[in-house]
């Protein structure tokens, strides 16, 4: 098998303001990411062949690529909907390298969009994962539960504390504060993180990241087109996947997730290690799920990510910048699309508020996480 | 239905008792018995939720084995928010998962004992909720 590594770039990015967008909705949004990303690559729409999207979390959305493509000028040769939760941007990203290499597309446009924060005029009904009735009647309802678990386990296993998981909370916020486009920007200590409410115990309301309104989206082509393009390109240079259960009852552990091997995956594609990295954009729909990732991505061993996060390592001018964008915590929630067109942004070098820019940044890593502890995704991005 | 301040539905409280591979489990309950499948090739627990094939081997073959309702605390939570309506008076209240002796793990409650003191790696036991239309199994601190 022929190493890709390097063979694929991403040549156009797109964000919408997030945040509360009353008089948005889902298809306007993703249009909107769309529209930014075509501009940001100088591409016309009728030029784009592929587009993948995350499948919405409303069940009139369905074959939902499809009714975008055309939405959006798009006569699509490849297109599908991914559903992945939060592991489905980084996955898009990989699918669209696959079609790219199998032949089947040039360009593909990557877009995923959400109306959380305010309501979604859509029609339909939110669809589920499958597994909540035998979690409901016992009173177990919220992506927060699940969390709680993991970090409730990673309590007692490895002795972290609730003011572990607050340095993230923190240096997050304090990135988001850099952030013109980020939803909380006021600065938080550690004494806001002690004394917000109680969500589910062990996760206070500072652990938990926002519900959203917004879109993103990332194109895709090959190293030879990526040329063509104005902006600098950015390789993708490792990937990898790894799904080790799927509901909470069939988690062999809730301490080491998907990352592990999907880290190991992705850095055997790039021949690159935790070692290389000049930062990280790290899924934190939770506190906890950005602890536990940087532990499976080997930046420090199982149970020492209480101290690795303390001291400014994990915040801008420290040795690994943690989600400088302010992440789901503080920025916004869209499933991590925008922790890729953050990374994106770092590695085109000029694009970010210059407080935020991390410095000679070359390669990161970027994480997806999804459904109950339960789907996980890895790029490697590299500056070309 | 009810709907939660963003005009999305709230989420269902009752087991779903329809649900073609688990209706000898709810009816086990019923009877205050907790049975599990077990695979009649390989032997083994299917754990939960139920299903047509056994998870370890894909045997189809297999049958309900009544288990001793001995557990274990894989780890436990309190929820201090409601998400649902009937939740709204119970806050703070635990949720745990349960790894059972013989195998398999139940999202579950531990009862007779406040949240605070329920412990990771407690033994447990498993007691019956009887509710009009169904019966929860539920756990308690084996004394």
């Amino acid at each position: 098998m022929a190493n890709i590594s390097g063979k694929y770039c991403i040549v156009g990015i797109g964000e919408t303001v997030v945040g509360k967008r009353p008089d948005a909705t889902t298809n306007s949004l993703h249009l909107e990411a769309i529209k930014a990303c075509l501009d940001d690559a100088a591409i016309k729409n009728s030029q784009v062949y592929g587009l993948l999207t995350n499948q919405p979390l409303n069940d009139s959305h369905r074959s939902y690529a499809v009714k975008l493509a055309h939405m959006a000028g798009i006569n699509p040769l490849f297109a599908t909907d991914l559903a992945l939760g939060g592991a489905t941007p980084i996955a898009m990203v990989q699918h669209a390298v696959m079609a790219i290499n199998a032949g089947m597309a040039t360009t593909v446009v990557c877009v995923h969009a959400r109306k959380r924060s305010t309501a979604d005029p859509t029609p339909g009904h939110p669809i589920r994962r499958g597994d909540e009735h035998w979690e409901e009647p016992w009173g177990h309802f919220a992506a927060a539960g699940g969390h709680a678990f993991a970090a409730s386990r990673h309590m007692y296993e490895f002795g972290t504390r609730s003011e572990d998981l607050a340095e993230i909370a923190i240096s997050t916020r304090k990135h988001a504060s850099l952030n013109k486009n980020a939803t909380m920007r006021k600065p938080i200590t550690l004494e806001d993180h002690q004394t917000s409410r109680m969500i589910v115990a062990p996760l206070r309301l500072l652990d938990c990241s926002l519900e959203s309104d917004g879109g993103g989206a990332v194109l895709v082509t090959s190293a030879e087109r990526a040329r063509d393009f104005p902006k600098k390109p950015v390789a993708i240079l490792g990937m990898g996947q790894h799904h080790p259960h799927f509901s909470l009852l069939d988690a062999p552990t809730l301490t080491t997730l998907g990352g592990k091997k999907s880290s190991e995956m992705a850095y055997k594609m790039s021949g690159l290690g935790p070692k290389d990295m000049n930062f990280a954009q790290i899924y934190d729909c939770f506190t906890i799920t950005s602890l536990i990732t940087l532990e499976d991505y080997g930046f420090c061993k199982k149970g020492e990510g209480k101290d690795f996060v303390k001291n400014g390592r994990i915040t801008i001018g420290g040795q690994l910048p943690l989600n400088t964008h302010g992440g789901l915590l503080s920025q916004a929630h869209l499933e991590g699309q925008l922790h890729i067109t953050e990374a994106v942004k770092q590695l085109r070098g000029n694009e970010v508020e210059p407080e935020r820019q991390v410095a000679n940044a070359q390669v990161g890593i970027v994480s997806g996480h999804g459904g109950s502890l339960a789907m996980h995704a890895t790029l490697i991005l590299g500056a070309l | 239905m009810s709907k939660d301040e963003r005009g999305r539905p709230t989420r269902r409280g009752e087991p779903y008792m329809d649900e073609p591979e688990a209706k000898p489990f709810w009816a086990a309950c019923r009877e205050h018995k907790l049975t599990a499948q077990r695979c009649s090739s390989c032997k083994k627990i299917f754990g939960f939720p139920p299903q047509a094939f056994c998870p370890h081997c894909l045997a189809t073959e297999y049958e309900w084995v009544a288990l001793s309702g001995k557990g274990t605390v894989y780890s436990q939570i309190a929820y201090h928010r409601s998400w649902h309506p009937t939740y709204q008076d119970k806050i703070p209240y635990n949720v745990s998962l349960v790894d059972l002796q013989e195998g398999g793990r139940l999202v579950t409650n531990i009862v007779g004992c406040a949240p605070e003191e329920v412990k990771i790696g407690m033994p447990v036991e498993v007691v019956f909720e009887d509710f009009p239309d169904y019966t929860l199994p539920k756990f308690r601190p084996v004394k």
